[in-house]
């Protein structure tokens, strides 16, 4: 296992600058290439980040007083649905995607996915999707109007997306532009399912696969499960609002919970999705970090499985307000109560991974570090609201919207932002600033506690949410208000990320193979990798191949 | 249940920071990494088992009271109430004192010796909403074809502020709902006001009629008149409620001349048409509706 092929020769690069920017554009439209599909799906999720960012900002600026008519009611009901819907199905599920594109055949030694033009396919749908979604603000009314953007939330709940509750376009730019995005998503799960089964390089068992890797099998599997019932959905309820069927439609006898079943059974393990490629991440960080190997494999990988088969079975504690009755509701209790355990074992075993390493305490372990305390105020909050009689108070108030934004915002994003530090030297050879990631990752943790603990008590003080605006008698003002605060921190820390990559790209330190002294494939091969990955496909005989390379007199582990 | 959680995120926390700082690398430890621990089976073991028992403990806690709260069939002497949601208000009805009114839900005080809750009906005639006043009770949704049965039992007089918390259209934010609570007798004294019928007071007679010549009458019923609609709130004691348009305003005659104008212009959205009545006819259908008390 050797590194290969250095950059361009200096020929090389100035034939390359020559070229016309239209040929370069031809080579990443048509690419097949899963480094490069993984990239323009980080980047296609970051553009929506920011675009579901501002859509949050302006409904934070709407809350911050009672009575506040800066936007009518109309389009703050446009705003929180495409917030929503974007931030999972075109920020979330793009960003895990991308990661795993990238990072999956390189961690297994492979020099793609099972299958590249499967691979492209997914990523332009998505995109397409996307668009499409968005094309709904300048449909109808056209912007000034904020055109025909659907408004009846990420959840579409029936009646209120049916024909009658309904009417005009809205909901349909919802339905048809998730059905493509998810038809996406569910080729690009099949292609790292068969990629994981079948194209791992000589002595890479399953027992010895980076935890990552481990997770994203998980989630691609539960994908396969979970999104095709939404999709199903979906085509239902395209027949109920075009051909006048009436599975959803109450006003005709329709059940408005077989929606919520639906939605709910993609929607609840669609969390997990989102979360366990974040643990992914910080199960590959932390470890290099504390220059030590991570505290019991076997238990990590083990949990991610069991929290992929119990996450299927939690959804309805989203509906235990609907009047299921008690004993019904005492079932999803458990289950969700569950769900927390594995989760537990594992901030036990990161926990552990750092006792007795020795920490270096730079930018990517900083996030990781924030989102251990983070998640674990998300976790609890989550065992909280798990009790059913709890949640008959708190379920849809503010406290549930802190709750799940600490999952993922304070899980998820900040794991996100963890590995594109820990990973951007590989992917483009230089690395980011320290200094820019500091005040990145600070303005982050100040403006996110800011916003999201206050959330929490709007909640216990009884706000619902949804609500486009309050009356000033409530009491939720100064809350409000402080919540809104966070909001210029966390786009100033956005900057700052923003910033850095610009600077880093150009001027950028060289990176070199492997910057962080890492253990796994990927930092053994050239920062960025060439179209091929590894000029030879690698020998592994442990779970840390690199770490063999650098202590030959001390192999990884007495593992097998 | 505060308790527990908040105990474990001071345990787990405070350990994280302690290790932290404990194992911070300080200068000159670069190049030496530290012993490799693969794992511990029996360490590992014991925090997956003790997680385990708090769950079982707490789920076990939890399904009593879920259980125990649960009372799908009212008690005798209870107070029966019907509740069905629209976008954007809450009809309320009282089908054993012949009681039809809006937005604004008067019950009697349980008294201490034996419980005399108030059993709640929720429906909802067009989506789902949701029936919230936090300092009464939990939450219960109200879903078209499904009935959902919910009691309160208050034990301090007053009045109490919920609202909508199902989204359930463009004007979520505008469905409130206010619970007055009263002593018992006072709470008779107000069932027996509601059941009396509408006022019909000469001087409001020709207001009375242009309000019956308009389509006002298609979607709203004053008991003893040709108003019969059954789409908007019923207005036979319209004057007993405090507020219009189910919260947003307070009712006035002023208010309620501006609403009856351009309802969209206090609760963008609502689904009252603007009547486009002239100035002399709007005056007099608000001096009739200001009669109805």
């Amino acid at each position: 296992m050797s590194a290969i092929t250095g950059p361009l020769s200096e020929g090389e690069a100035a034939a390359d600058a020559q070229r016309p920017w239209t040929s370069t554009l031809h080579e990443w439209a048509m690419t097949v290439d899963h480094k490069r599909l993984g990239i323009m799906y980080v980047l296609g999720g970051l553009v929506f980040f920011v675009v579901a960012g501002s859509e949050a900002t302006l409904i934070r600026l709407q809350l911050i007083h009672s009575n506040n008519t800066l936007i009518s009611p109309q389009l703050f009901n446009r705003l929180l649905t495409m917030h929503g819907t974007t931030m999972v199905f075109f920020v979330g599920i793009p960003i895990v995607f991308g990661f795993a594109n990238y990072l999956v055949p390189l961690m297994i030694g492979a020099r793609d996915l099972a299958f590249p033009r499967l691979n492209a396919f997914g990523f332009w749908l998505f995109l397409f999707g996307g668009l499409l979604l968005y094309f709904s603000f300048i449909a109808g009314d056209g912007l000034a109007g904020a055109g025909s953007a659907p408004d009846v939330g990420w959840f579409a709940y029936s009646p209120l997306a049916g024909r009658a509750f309904s009417r005009g376009h809205s909901t349909d730019f919802w339905t048809v532009g998730l059905l493509i995005a998810g038809i996406g998503t569910n080729a690009t799960a099949i292609n790292l399912v068969a990629s994981v089964f079948t194209m791992r390089c000589p002595g890479m068992t399953l027992g010895r696969m980076p935890l990552f890797v481990w997770m994203m099998l998980v989630v691609s599997g539960m994908t396969l499960i979970i999104l095709p019932p939404l999709t199903a959905a979906q085509i239902m309820l395209l027949f109920d609002r075009f051909l006048g069927s009436h599975f959803f439609d109450t006003q005709a006898g329709g059940s408005a919970l077989l929606w919520q079943h639906f939605f709910w059974f993609f929607g609840h393990p669609e969390v997990y999705v989102l979360m366990v490629p974040g643990f992914g991440y910080v199960s590959e960080i932390i470890p290099v970090f504390s220059r030590k190997v991570i505290f019991g494999y076997a238990m990590v990988a083990a949990a991610s499985v069991s929290i992929g088969f119990v996450a299927l079975t939690t959804w309805a504690h989203h509906m235990f307000t609907v009047g299921l009755g008690a004993a019904p509701n005492a079932l999803f209790v458990a289950s969700t109560m569950l769900v927390g355990v594995p989760t537990g074992i594992k901030i036990f075993n990161w926990l552990a991974t750092i006792y007795g390493g020795r920490i270096r305490f730079q930018v990517p372990m900083l996030f990781c570090l924030a989102f251990l305390f983070q998640f674990l105020c998300a976790g609890l909050t989550g065992i909280m609201l798990s009790v059913a009689p709890f949640d008959y108070q708190l379920h849809d108030s503010y406290f549930v919207v802190a709750h799940f934004h600490f999952v993922l915002i304070g899980g998820l994003l900040f794991t996100i932002f963890a590995a594109i530090y820990y990973w951007f030297p590989k992917v483009t050879g230089r690395m980011l600033s320290e200094r820019l990631g500091r005040w990145h990752f600070w303005l982050l943790v100040l403006g996110f506690n800011l916003t999201f603990v206050t959330l929490h008590f709007v909640g216990f003080a009884g706000m619902p949410r949804r609500i486009y605006t309050y009356p000033a008698d409530r009491g939720w003002d100064l809350l409000n208000t402080v919540a809104t605060l966070g909001v210029p921190l966390q786009i100033a820390a956005v900057l700052c990320f923003v910033v850095n990559v610009v600077v880093s790209l150009r001027r950028g330190a060289v990176a070199g193979n492997d910057p962080w002294d890492a253990w796994t494939l990927e930092w053994g091969t050239t920062s960025p990798p060439p179209a091929y990955n590894f000029e030879s496909i690698p020998i592994v005989h442990s779970r840390r191949p690199l770490w063999d390379l650098k202590h030959p007199e001390d192999p990884d582990g007495p593992h097998e | 249940m505060l308790g527990i959680t908040g105990a474990i995120f001071v345990v787990v926390a405070g350990l994280l920071v302690y290790i932290l700082v404990r194992f911070r690398g300080g200068a000159g430890s670069e190049g030496t990494d530290p012993p490799q621990i693969y794992g511990s089976q029996r360490i590992e073991l014991a925090w997956t088992l003790v997680p385990l028992l708090i769950v079982v403990v707490l789920f076990l806690t939890t399904a009593r009271y879920l259980f125990a709260i649960e009372l799908t069939r009212p008690t005798a002497g209870a107070l029966e109430v019907t509740m069905v949601g629209h976008q954007w208000w809450w009809e309320i009805r009282y089908p054993a004192l012949g009681i039809v009114t809006a937005n604004e839900l008067h019950l009697p005080l349980s008294l201490p010796e034996g419980t005399s809750p108030t059993f709640i009906t929720l429906q909802s005639a067009d989506v789902i909403h949701s029936f919230w006043v936090p300092q009464l009770a939990g939450k219960l949704d109200l879903i078209p074809n499904k009935t959902n049965r919910l009691w309160l039992d208050p034990r301090r007089p007053g009045t109490y502020v919920g609202q909508c918390a199902q989204f359930c259209g463009v004007q979520h934010a505008g469905m409130l709902l206010r619970v007055v609570v009263h002593p018992k007798p006072e709470f008779d004294a107000w069932a027996a006001a509601q059941r009396s019928p509408a006022a019909d007071e000469p001087s409001a007679h020709l207001g009375r009629q242009v309000f019956e010549s308009v389509a006002c009458v298609s979607c709203h019923t004053v008991r003893g008149t040709r108003a019969n609609g059954l789409f908007g709130p019923d207005l036979t004691h319209l004057m007993s409620r405090t507020t219009i348009g189910s919260g947003v305003i307070d009712n006035t005659p002023e208010h309620l001349r501006a609403w009856i104008d351009d309802p969209n212009h206090l609760k963008p959205g609502v689904l009252m048409p603007a009547m486009a009545l002239s100035r002399e006819d709007l005056d007099q259908v608000v001096a009739y509706l200001a009669t109805l008390r």
